[in-house]
C-alpha cells in the first residue's frame, strides 16, 4: 500500500503524515508514507485544500486532519 | 484557521472500486439523539455559566482576595477576572458555531460556484463565502491556483484572500466580547467593503494577468468533479469539538497576555492620555496604524484587549480599527505564501490597494463618530 500525502509543508501536512505512519505501525500493515510536495501534482488530484490523503492512487479525503480512529478505519478498509 | 478533514464520496470518482466501501467512521454509529442532547446540555450550561461571570469576578477580587473595590489594582484584578473567562467562552461559543456552519461549505464547492460568475457580483460573492469557507492560508497556493484554472478572474480570487483572514471568528467573537455586537458588526460590514472594492479595484488594473507567476496558467489541475460525502451532524459536531478545542488551546495564552496588558492599561493609565496620540484630530495616527500593522502579525486574540484598552483611554475607533484590520488582513507570512504564485509587483499592489482601503476605513470611522 501507498499512502500519499498531499501538501506543500503545512503544519497540518506534518500531522497527517505522522499520524498516518503511526497508524500504519499500530496496524502492522506493509505501507509507505509519501509526501507529495510538488504543487502540480497535489492539483492533478483535484485537491485545492491540504493535506489531501491519497491511497493507492485513490483520494480518499483532504482539507484537514483526520481522527486517529477515522484514519486508522479507512486505513484499514482500503488494505 | 484548521480545517476539517473532508472525506471523498467514492461514488464521485470514476475509477472507484466495484465494491461499494462505507466510509462512515465507526464514531458515526453513535446515537444522533445523544450528541443532540450533549450540544444542547452544553449551550445551556454555557449561558448559564455567562450570566454569573460578573457577580463571580467581583466576588472572588474583593471577598476572596480581599481587594479594595475602589483601588487601582482591584479594578484591574476583577477586570482581568471578568473578561478572561468571558472572552475564552465567547471564542469557544463562536468556534463550535462558525465550524459547524463551515462544514457547509468547502474551498471545493466555493470554486465550483464562482466559476462564471462575473466581476461585481463575483466580488461580492467572494467576499461573503471567503468568511463561511473552511480555508487556511497554508492552502493559499493551491486554492490560487484552482481559482485561476477553473477561470475566476483575479479581482474575484483577491476579494476573496482579503475576506477570509479579514472577518474571522476569533477576530468577530473578541470584538463582540469587549466592544459589544454594534462594533463587531461594524468590523464585519467594513472588512466585507474593503474586500470587495480592492478586490474589483484589482481586477480592473490593465495586465494585472502578468502579475501571476507564469508556472500557474499552465498547471493542469485534476478532475473537479471530486464530491465530499456528506458528514452527519454527529460528525459536523465532533469536527466542530475538536476545532475548538484547537483553537481555543491554541490562542488562550494570547487572550491572557492581551487581556492582562489591558487590564493594566484599564487601572493605571489616566483617562484621556492617548486622546492627543491617538484620538480622532490625530490624523496621521491612522496611516501610521497601517503601516504599524501590516509587519505585525498577531492574532487577534492578542490584540484586540490592547486596542481596548487604548480606545478606553481616548484612542479614536477609526484609528484602532484601521490598526486591527492591518495587523489581521495584511500579514508578512501570508505576503511569503502569495510570493509563491505571485511576482513582487503584484504583491505591491496587493499590500497597497488593501491598506488604503483600510485607511479609507478608518478615516471614515473618525471622521463619523
Amino acid at each position: 500500500m501507498i499512502i500519499k500525502i498531499l501538501g506543500t509543508g503545512c503544519a497540518n501536512c506534518k500531522r497527517l503524515k505522522q499520524l498516518a505512519a503511526q497508524v500504519i505501525k499500530e496496524l502492522g500493515i506493509e505501507a509507505k508514507v509519501v509526501e507529495v510536495t510538488d504543487i502540480s501534482a497535489i492539483m492533478s488530484y483535484g485537491v485545492t485544500t491540504t493535506p489531501g490523503l491519497v491511497i493507492d492512487e485513490k483520494l480518499i479525503g483532504y482539507g484537514g486532519v483526520p481522527s486517529k480512529q477515522q484514519l486508522t478505519h479507512l486505513i484499514q478498509q482500503a488494505a | 484557521m484548521p480545517e476539517g478533514f473532508i472525506l471523498v464520496d467514492p461514488e464521485s470518482q470514476p475509477e472507484s472500486s466495484p465494491t461499494p466501501i462505507s466510509f462512515a467512521a465507526p464514531t458515526a454509529q453513535r446515537a444522533a439523539w445523544r450528541v443532540w442532547a450533549l450540544v444542547l446540555g452544553a449551550a445551556v450550561a454555557w449561558l448559564l455559566v455567562w450570566g454569573r461571570l460578573q457577580p463571580f469576578a467581583d466576588w472572588l477580587t474583593y471577598e476572596i482576595i480581599g481587594l479594595a473595590p475602589d483601588s487601582r489594582l482591584g479594578e484591574s484584578v476583577a477586570f482581568f477576572l471578568y473578561d478572561v473567562p468571558k472572552i475564552l467562552m465567547l471564542l469557544g461559543g463562536m468556534i463550535f458555531l462558525v465550524t459547524v456552519v463551515r462544514s457547509f461549505f468547502s474551498a471545493e464547492r466555493t470554486r465550483q460556484l464562482l466559476g462564471g460568475k462575473r466581476e461585481g457580483v463575483g466580488n461580492v460573492l467572494a467576499a461573503g463565502l471567503g468568511v463561511v469557507t473552511p480555508f487556511c492560508s497554508c492552502s493559499a497556493v493551491p486554492l490560487f491556483i484552482g481559482f485561476v484554472e477553473t477561470g475566476i478572474p483575479l479581482g474575484v480570487t483577491f476579494s476573496f484572500l482579503i475576506a477570509t483572514p479579514m472577518v474571522n471568528e476569533v477576530a468577530l467573537a473578541m470584538l463582540f466580547g469587549l466592544f459589544g455586537w454594534q462594533i463587531a458588526g461594524l468590523y464585519m460590514i467594513t472588512g466585507l467593503a474593503v474586500a470587495i472594492v480592492a478586490g474589483w479595484f484589482i481586477g480592473r488594473i490593465p495586465d494585472i494577468e502578468k502579475g501571476v507567476e507564469d508556472f500557474v496558467w499552465q498547471i493542469d489541475v485534476g478532475e473537479a468533479n471530486i464530491q465530499a460525502s456528506k458528514p452527519t451532524w454527529t460528525e459536523r459536531f465532533e469536527q466542530a469539538w475538536r476545532t475548538t478545542k484547537e483553537i481555543v488551546g491554541k490562542v488562550w495564552p494570547y487572550v491572557v497576555v492581551g487581556i492582562a496588558i489591558g487590564a493594566a492599561i484599564h487601572g493605571y493609565v489616566p483617562e484621556d492620555a492617548l486622546a492627543d496620540v491617538l484620538g480622532a484630530d490625530a490624523w496621521w495616527s491612522v496611516p501610521a496604524g497601517v503601516l504599524l500593522g501590516i509587519p505585525m502579525y498577531s492574532n487577534a486574540a492578542g490584540i484586540i484587549p490592547v486596542v481596548h484598552a487604548l480606545t478606553e483611554k481616548g484612542a479614536a475607533l477609526g484609528t484602532v480599527l484601521a490598526f486591527m484590520m492591518s495587523v489581521i488582513a495584511l500579514s508578512l507570512p501570508e505576503m511569503i505564501i502569495l510570493r509563491r504564485v505571485l511576482k513582487l509587483r503584484l504583491i505591491a499592489i496587493f499590500i497597497a490597494v488593501v491598506a488604503s482601503g483600510i485607511l479609507l476605513v478608518g478615516f471614515l470611522f473618525n471622521a463619523v463618530i
